[in-house]
């Protein structure tokens, strides 16, 4: 680095699941004083969430076989909270570059907009389900396989009293088997890919167990108890008047089954939390197995902007354990720009730990491939952004007769992506449905562009 | 390379362009339009939708008239619904001071043929229940109102499409000149000869002027925006305050949008930004304006970049130095409103040499002795 470096630099770390808080620790370890933001009202992130005080259950039953982990990273931000600088409940939602370097942060939180300016930044900002729409997929009753999870570990409760889960992705036995361990009724749990890709992935799986893996050997472990997985189903489509009624699909041969249920859990895999790095300034690359653009990052988790660091599911899946070792990693490279003693040792360990994991992580994704074959089975009336209420015939048409070929065009001409979530939950799907209909590769058509807030804000300052 | 040969090659892609290059057809003059990114994404596309002739220098007036006449039938024309609504604009005064600039202000503006009504506090509060106290009177101009800005440019573009102009997207122009006998525009992919050239290219109108030798210094104006999420029906007109500082709609969808201040523009790709204090401000003055919306969350900020004359008025006209090339930019804030006419007006003085308006103040020659850079501060009225 060749500007000059603040004897005290200010560092800011945003996001305290499992990356935010192995940064946080490296960076203390140092004899460093970061400011930990994040969202939540206590740590953990979105795997090792925890319930609000006085809600409190055994870590064995809230989060099953990470019960270990979960209690170690629990222990750790408890530790560390009095050598950071730690906000909870506080949401970071603009970024902005600054002269001569660094970054200004604005803030929401417990005390009102703050204007926080910092050197250096760590971004950690984790992930959310991606969502496909199919029929009925806006019925009440209808979650996220997260949100479904977030109901159990935050609120100790289903979601509902006979639920069904579809997904593609290694969340979905992962949370068939917490519902079942919870003693909640499984009415189904459909997986969209075939079986086929995960039986001749998964001895490559077990040459690295992981949290995400184990979720894979659910698939197996979870039909032997009797569960009703299915895999290969098509054509997924929820019933109701006012709300979930039933679900109904298509198995591997086309017969068509329906089961009554009162919820449903449905996503198909995660997308990156990335706004942060977007207003921060950072680049973006498309990755191409998981479909999506994420901010570039070096495998020591630099991004190209030479002051942000990444750790996490916020720039690229790799799930929890690769979210700890990445948060790590990047601090001590954090710590090399900031001119520190290296532990060449403890750099290569991790080097070499992430490299394992990015191959087993190759392995998953071929066993869990984004099903954007769907895309084609959703009809012209189906919503596909909700909060505008824009269906899949009018991203079409805009396609085909007004020239969008670029999303911020699809935006401007429909609306899609426009509202309160701005585009994160309809985006992914939108993307595909336009690059379909143009018959281009989905990274020709681009990404929305981030812009302040990251979440909505009140126009009045709360007090 | 592609290589085009055209009656008239049109550098930019905003509204300002995209309306010249459907005049041009009309006029059946062949038009090739060369856009840097895409046709209505710069000021045209982003900008806040403001459709107004109240406020605006008089001199402006006479073709923002015109304009208005267009903006009715502009959606059939465009076969896109553009969102026009005479929903009225107005301009309200926070002390008596500024009572008196909106009264000064009327009495000139009904020799333009433009009807504004003067409204005390007790007739205001009887429309506008809902406007906080510190609001004291009001001109309002029934006849403003609001569009939606991100689909008029490329409708227009799609129009001049279908009329067989060659438009040509992620084509910037790298250079032009006149050999004597025609022009020669060179962009990324595409190189053009032409008779005539429009120089419509926004904020790098000056740049291109420049070309040709000629002094037009344009400073980057990048109003700051903010908008809320949809909510019930409430501000009924598009609402402006005398000095600027801060504006207001609510969208058909229910979206309020506001504006205030100036986010930052890159000079280097032009993109522009939002500045999150000078959000805060605009949301904490419109607070005092419509107190009722305490509530209501906000969802995006953003910015757009457009070109700002020392004068405040564009450059519209031919050029001073090379015949057959003819300026329209610099619309400092306000050139949405006129967009639709700014292309007829091009198209006659492309045709004719001269137009029906009088474009007098704003010719390209008041900045001939203009000497160094020129840098643009303060409030700017949309
Ligand atoms: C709903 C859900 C459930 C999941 N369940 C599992 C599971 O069971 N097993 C598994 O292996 N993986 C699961 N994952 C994947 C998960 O992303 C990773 O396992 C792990 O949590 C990643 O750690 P992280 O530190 O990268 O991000 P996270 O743990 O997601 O932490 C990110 C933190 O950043 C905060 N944050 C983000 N943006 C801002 C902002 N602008 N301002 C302030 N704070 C912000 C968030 O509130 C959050 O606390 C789940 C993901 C989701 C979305
Ligand atoms: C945030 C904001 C709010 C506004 N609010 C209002 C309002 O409420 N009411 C109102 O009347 N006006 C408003 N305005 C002003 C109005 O939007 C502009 O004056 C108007 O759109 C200008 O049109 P234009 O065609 O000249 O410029 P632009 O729309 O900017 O078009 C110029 C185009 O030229 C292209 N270009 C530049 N250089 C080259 C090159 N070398 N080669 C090829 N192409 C090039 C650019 O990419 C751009 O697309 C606002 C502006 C902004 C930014």
């Amino acid at each position: 680095m060749s500007e000059p470096v603040p004897a005290e630099p200010t560092l800011a770390i945003v996001g305290a699941g499992p990356a935010g808080l192995r940064a946080a620790q490296v960076l203390t370890e140092a004899g460093l004083r970061p400011i930990l933001l994040d969202e939540g009202h206590r740590a953990g992130g979105q795997i090792y969430r925890r319930p609000p005080p006085g809600a409190e259950r055994p870590a064995a039953a809230l989060y099953g076989f990470e019960a270990g982990r979960a209690q170690a990273l629990h222990d750790l931000a408890d530790a560390l909270a009095s050598q950071i600088d730690y906000r909870p409940d506080t949401m970071v939602w603009g970024i902005a570059p600054r002269a001569p370097f660094g970054f200004d942060l604005d803030c929401l939180g417990p005390r009102g907009h703050e204007r926080i300016a910092v050197d250096r930044l760590v971004l950690a900002t984790g992930a959310m389900d991606r969502t496909l729409p199919f029929p009925g997929w806006t019925l009440p009753g209808v979650f996220t396989l997260g949100a479904a999870q977030i109901a159990l570990k935050a609120q100790g409760m289903a979601i509902g009293r006979r639920v069904a889960l579809v997904g593609a992705g290694p969340l979905l036995p992962l949370v068939a088997h917490q519902y079942a361990k919870a003693g909640a009724t499984l009415a189904a749990v459909l997986d969209v890919t075939p079986l086929g890709a995960k039986v001749t992935a998964v001895p490559r799986l077990a040459l690295l167990p992981g949290t995400l893996a184990k979720g894979v050997w659910y698939t197996v472990a979870g039909a032997l108890r009797g569960l009703p997985v299915r895999s290969g189903v098509r054509a997924i489509a929820v019933e109701g008047g006012r709300q979930v009624e039933a679900l109904t699909w298509d198995d591997a041969r086309g017969r068509r089954h329906r089961v009554a249920c009162d919820a449903v859990g449905a996503s198909f895999g995660l997308r990156s939390e990335a706004q942060a790095a977007d207003l921060a300034g950072c680049r973006f690359v498309f990755e191409p197995v998981t479909r999506q653009w994420q901010p570039e990052r070096s495998p020591e988790g630099r991004a190209s902007h030479p002051h942000v660091y990444l750790a996490g599911d916020g720039s690229g899946i790799g799930g929890a354990d690769v979210a700890e070792l990445q948060g790590e990693r990047t601090a001590l490279a954090l710590l090399a720009d900031l001119g520190r003693p290296r532990d060449a040792a403890r750099e290569a360990r991790l080097d070499r730990r992430l490299a394992r994991h990015a191959g087993f992580r190759a392995a998953l994704d071929a066993a869990y491939p984004y099903p954007h074959h769907l895309v084609d089975g959703i009809g012209d009336d189906e919503i596909v952004c909700r909060c505008e209420g824009i269906t899949a015939g009018t991203l079409r048409r805009a396609a085909t007769e007004r020239d969008a070929r670029e999303m911020n065009r699809l935006k401007a001409l429909t609306r899609a992506g426009m509202g309160r979530c701005q585009g994160r939950v309809c985006g992914h799907a939108a993307a595909e449905i336009l690059a379909r209909t143009l018959a281009v590769p989905v990274e020709t058509v681009g990404r929305l562009r981030g812009q302040a807030p990251i979440k909505p804000i009140p126009l009045r300052e709360p007090v | 390379m592609e290589r085009l040969t055209v009656d008239v090659a049109i550098i930019g892609g905003g509204i300002a362009a995209c309306s010249a290059a459907v005049a041009l057809r009309e006029a059946g003059l062949t038009v090739a339009l060369l856009e840097k990114r895409l046709c209505g994404g710069g000021a045209s596309g982003v900008n806040f939708g403001g459709v107004r002739q109240q406020g605006r220098d008089f001199s402006e007036l006479p073709l923002s008239r015109r304009a208005r006449v267009l903006w009715d039938g502009l959606g059939a024309k465009l076969a896109e619904d553009v969102g026009f609504e005479a929903t009225g604009h107005i301009k309200l005064a926070r002390s008596e001071s500024d009572m008196a600039v909106l009264e000064a202000y009327a009495r000139d503006a009904a020799e333009y043929g433009l009807d504004l009504q003067l409204l005390g506090a007790n007739a205001l509060r009887a429309e506008m229940p809902w406007l906080g106290p510190a609001v004291v009177g009001a001109s309002l101009s029934p006849t403003d109102g609001q569009a939606n800005p991100r689909v008029v440019g490329p409708a227009f573009a799609r129009l001049a499409r279908r009329l067989g102009a060659e438009v040509r997207e992620h084509a910037p122009v790298r250079h032009a000149a006149h050999d004597g006998a025609g022009f020669t525009v060179e962009a990324e992919g595409v190189s053009v000869r032409s008779r005539s050239l429009v120089n419509a290219a926004g904020a790098y109108g000056g740049a291109v002027a420049g070309w040709f030798g000629e002094a037009a210094p344009v400073a980057p104006l990048s109003p700051n925006m903010v908008v809320t999420e949809p909510l019930p029906h409430l501000v009924t007109r598009s609402i402006g305050v005398v000095g600027g500082d801060v504006y207001v709609r609510q969208t058909r969808r229910g979206n309020v949008v506001l504006g205030g201040g100036r986010g930052t523009a890159d000079s280097v790709d032009g993109l522009a930004r939002p500045v999150s204090a000078t959000s805060l401000g605009a949301m904490d003055k419109t607070l005092t304006l419509i107190p009722d919306l305490a509530h209501a969350q906000v969802i995006r900020s953003w910015s757009g970049l457009d070109g700002e004359m020392p004068d405040h008025i564009p450059v519209i006209g031919l050029s001073a130095s090379t015949p057959g090339l003819v300026h329209a930019f610099g619309f400092s804030g306000h050139g949405f409103q006129l967009g639709p006419v700014v292309g007829e007006i091009l198209a006659e003085l492309v045709t004719q040499g001269r137009s029906a308006s009088p474009l007098h103040p704003f010719r390209i020659e008041r900045f001939a002795a203009w000497r160094g850079p020129y840098r643009s501060e303060g409030e700017i009225e949309h």
